[in-house]
Parts: C-alpha cells; structure tokens; sequence
C-alpha cells in the first residue's frame, strides 16, 4: 500500500474499506496542502473535486450581494469538503476557504463518478459513507439554526 | 463577625455594588460585597437569590469570587424586570442577597479522569467558577476540555478568561460561533458538533454542561453518542424561583425542585422528563 492509500485508509470515511476500493479511489486522489486564507473553490465553479481534510480548518462562506463574506460553517480534520460534486449540476454553492494551514487529500470527482457508472459496488460503499456523512452535516445545520445561545437570565 | 448565612434564610442580607464590568448591551457583571457581614462560602454552580428593592428577586447563579474572596460575581442579562433593575444598578447601590442555594458540580466526582465543560451562551457563568476550580487543582484532572458556543465573536463571554485558562492551565478551550465574517479563524457551527473531535476518553470522563435547555439537549445527544454514560453527564437546569428551598413550588421539574435537587443534576435522573414540553 503506497503513502497515499495509507492516508486515505486513515480518514475515518474510508477506514474500513477494503483494498481494491481504495486502490480505486488513491488512482482518483493527490494530496494537496492549502496555505492560510487560500481557495479551495469559489460559489459557481465547476464541482470537479473533493477534500478530505487531514489536518487544519477550512471555511464555508457566502457572499451577500455587495457585502462582506460570511463564514457560516468550519470544518475540520476527519470531515469531508464538498458535496456538490456528487449531484448535478455539478457546480459549487459556495467558497470554501483555509482558515489555517491546511493538509487535504483532493480526489478526482469526475475520476471517481467515471467509476462509479462502471462498477456499482464502489459507488454504492462511498454513498454508504457519504450519506451519513452528509445527514449529520445537515443536523449540525438544522440545530445551528436555532438561536441556542439567547434567553437566559442566569 | 457573622455570616450572611446567619440570618433568616428568607431576609435578605444587604450587598453593595463594588464593581461592574459591562459585558455586552445587555450583559453585566457585578461584584457584590456584603454589608457588616463575612460572605458566606459557596460551591461551584450554586446560586444566589438577588433582590432589586421595590422590583423583585431572580435566581442567578454565581460566576466567581472577587480576587480577596470578599464578594459574590453575578453575571446578569436583562430577560425581565429583576435582571432589567440588576443590570442597570451603579457602583455603591444596595441589593439584597439570600444565599448561596442549591447542588453544584460534581468537581470531586470528576477527579483523576477527563473534564468536559460545555457552555453555550451566559451558560458559561456558572461553569466559570468550576473551571477556576480546576485551575486551582489542575494535578488532580487529566485532560479537561471547554467547549464554548456563541451566537458571533462579539458576544463571547469572558474572553480574557478563556485565553488565561488556555495558557495557565492547559485547558482545551474551543469557541465556536453561529456565524462570522470571514475573519474569523476560529470554528463555525453549533456547540454539540464539536463533541465528536473533543479529546476524552468515554470511559473516564465526566461532563458538565449548561446554557439553554435546547443546547444542552442537543449536547446530551453527542455525549451519548460519543459513547459517555448518561450518569457522568450534568446539567445546570433553569426556572423561575421564588423561595430557593424546596417550598413553594415554583421551580418544580416533575418530582425534584430545581432550586434544592438542582440546579446541577445528573441526566440519567432527568432523562425521562428532558424533552417533556409541559414541564
């Protein structure tokens, strides 16, 4: 197993895949590191990759029209940086940007659906693991939406 | 000299304002001092019964002593008349006092294993006085963490404090917002997201949670999912008090009065009655 199977192995969404997948997905995949305050991607551009994070932070922001960013959700080492690659059509929704230094394994989305069109079996075990991935996101979203902080006298 | 706690439990003892540090608009924190009287001793999430003459009285739970241990520190936000009269008071003014009431936290249970402290909000002022404790006795704690939510970075309470507890104490102290503008470097979402990646072993931890009752819902959930008992989890619950004894019945919470049985209180003694809306 090369370095960047071990890596990907090490990332808790693929910890427990086996070899092959992983070997299909490490054909996908580079390591890219992300300085403080850098792009991963912008709103509208083409959702062709994915990150998984190793080590560090990154932003989700939005732009209100005319108006400064507005940081909405960090992510952290162990998460994955993307879902709009996974459904048409294909295009970002928002910016994701460094907050720190960060080390992130990027994966070939278009690679990777190429695959998952010829063999189900790799398609349906990531979906296993992205949907949880993505439900819990949304939780975390839903309960974020709540003003949980106000109203106490204390 | 006497103690306040001296006198009858329901008259009050007179307290002059000796400082007031204004947090945020709506948020003070007053130093009381007692009047002719020793200030009575206090455990770490107890409260005290704050009286603005001719207004009323409220509940609001201790967040520190002063540095010569000679007063109360109360952290107030104006939710009603009572707090409205308590944040607007001036340095000299009298206020009423009766206490200290209630279970604090579990500060002796939780030694020689891992400490998580989750605040969301002015949930951290009754958490403060147990994380000063932990300072003072760091040796007798493995790894302690707080995880502290927030509705923006300009409402973070106690800044200072978080950052002297990082540096002194080795605390993990983790502060996370609702929302940002882009400068902001620190982490964005709701305070129980954090849990999953907080550094504690399960088998040895014990957590202390308090804010509004929904964020600690929320929290339980990741706890639990994060594999802690719910007899290592507690909560500072919150309601309306009048007479701070277990008389009256103003606080009651199905069987246990808040103001006597808690406000600190296991979770796996309230799990049954925590998302029953009616009470």
């Amino acid at each position: 197993m090369n370095t960047l199977e071990a890596r990907l192995r090490a990332h808790p969404l693929f910890a427990d895949l086996g070899e092959a997948m992983i070997r299909q997905i490490a054909a996908c995949a580079r390591d890219r590191h992300f300085d403080a305050g850098q792009y991963l991607f912008r709103a509208g551009g083409p959702a062709d990759e994915f990150f998984l994070v190793r080590e560090g932070r990154i932003g989700l922001e939005a732009h209100a029209p005319g108006g400064a960013a507005i940081l909405f959700s960090t992510l952290g080492a162990g998460e994955i940086i993307g879902a709009s690659w996974l459904v048409p059509p294909h295009r970002w929704m928002f910016d994701a940007r460094a907050s720190v230094s960060t080390q992130t394994i990027c994966v070939d989305a278009v690679c990777l659906r190429n695959q998952f069109e010829t063999d189900h079996e790799l398609g349906y075990a990531l979906m296993a693991r992205f949907l949880p991935a993505f439900v819990k996101r949304l939780h975390a979203t839903r309960i974020q939406l709540f003003d949980l902080y106000g109203g106490q006298a204390r | 000299m006497t103690t306040a706690q001296d006198a009858n439990v329901f008259e009050p003892t007179v307290y002059r304002v000796a400082s007031i540090v204004r947090e945020f608009e709506d948020v003070v924190t007053l130093t009381l001092h007692p009047e002719g009287v020793q200030r009575p001793a206090f455990t770490p999430g107890q409260f005290n019964m704050l009286y603005t003459f001719g207004v009323g009285e409220a509940a609001i739970s201790i967040c520190g002593e002063d540095e010569d241990q000679r007063g109360f520190v109360h952290t107030v936000r104006q939710v009603g008349a009572v707090s409205q009269a308590l944040a607007s008071v001036s340095e000299g003014d009298a206020i009423g006092l009766r206490g200290p009431f209630g279970k604090g936290w579990p500060l002796s249970e939780a030694e020689r294993g891992d400490i998580v402290f989750v605040a969301g909000g002015l949930g951290l002022a009754p958490l403060r006085p147990a994380i000063e404790h932990v300072l003072r006795h760091r040796s007798r704690y493995r790894r302690v963490t707080l995880l502290f939510g927030t509705r923006n970075p300009r409402t973070i309470l106690y800044a200072k404090d978080i950052e002297r507890w990082r540096r002194q104490a080795d605390i993990n102290g983790v502060v996370t917002v609702d929302h940002a503008d882009a400068g902001w470097r620190g982490s964005v979402g709701a305070v129980p997201a954090l849990i999953a990646g907080a550094p504690f072993d399960p088998r040895s931890t014990v957590a202390m949670v308090c804010g509004p009752e929904v964020m600690m819902r929320f929290t339980v959930a990741s706890l639990l999912d994060a594999g802690l008992p719910a007899e290592r989890i507690h909560l500072s619950m919150e309601r309306n008090m009048k007479c701070a004894i277990g008389l009256c019945g103003r606080c009651q919470y199905g069987h246990d009065f808040i103001c006597k049985d808690g406000p600190v209180m296991r979770y796996d003694r309230l799990a049954n009655r925590f998302s029953v809306r009616e009470i």
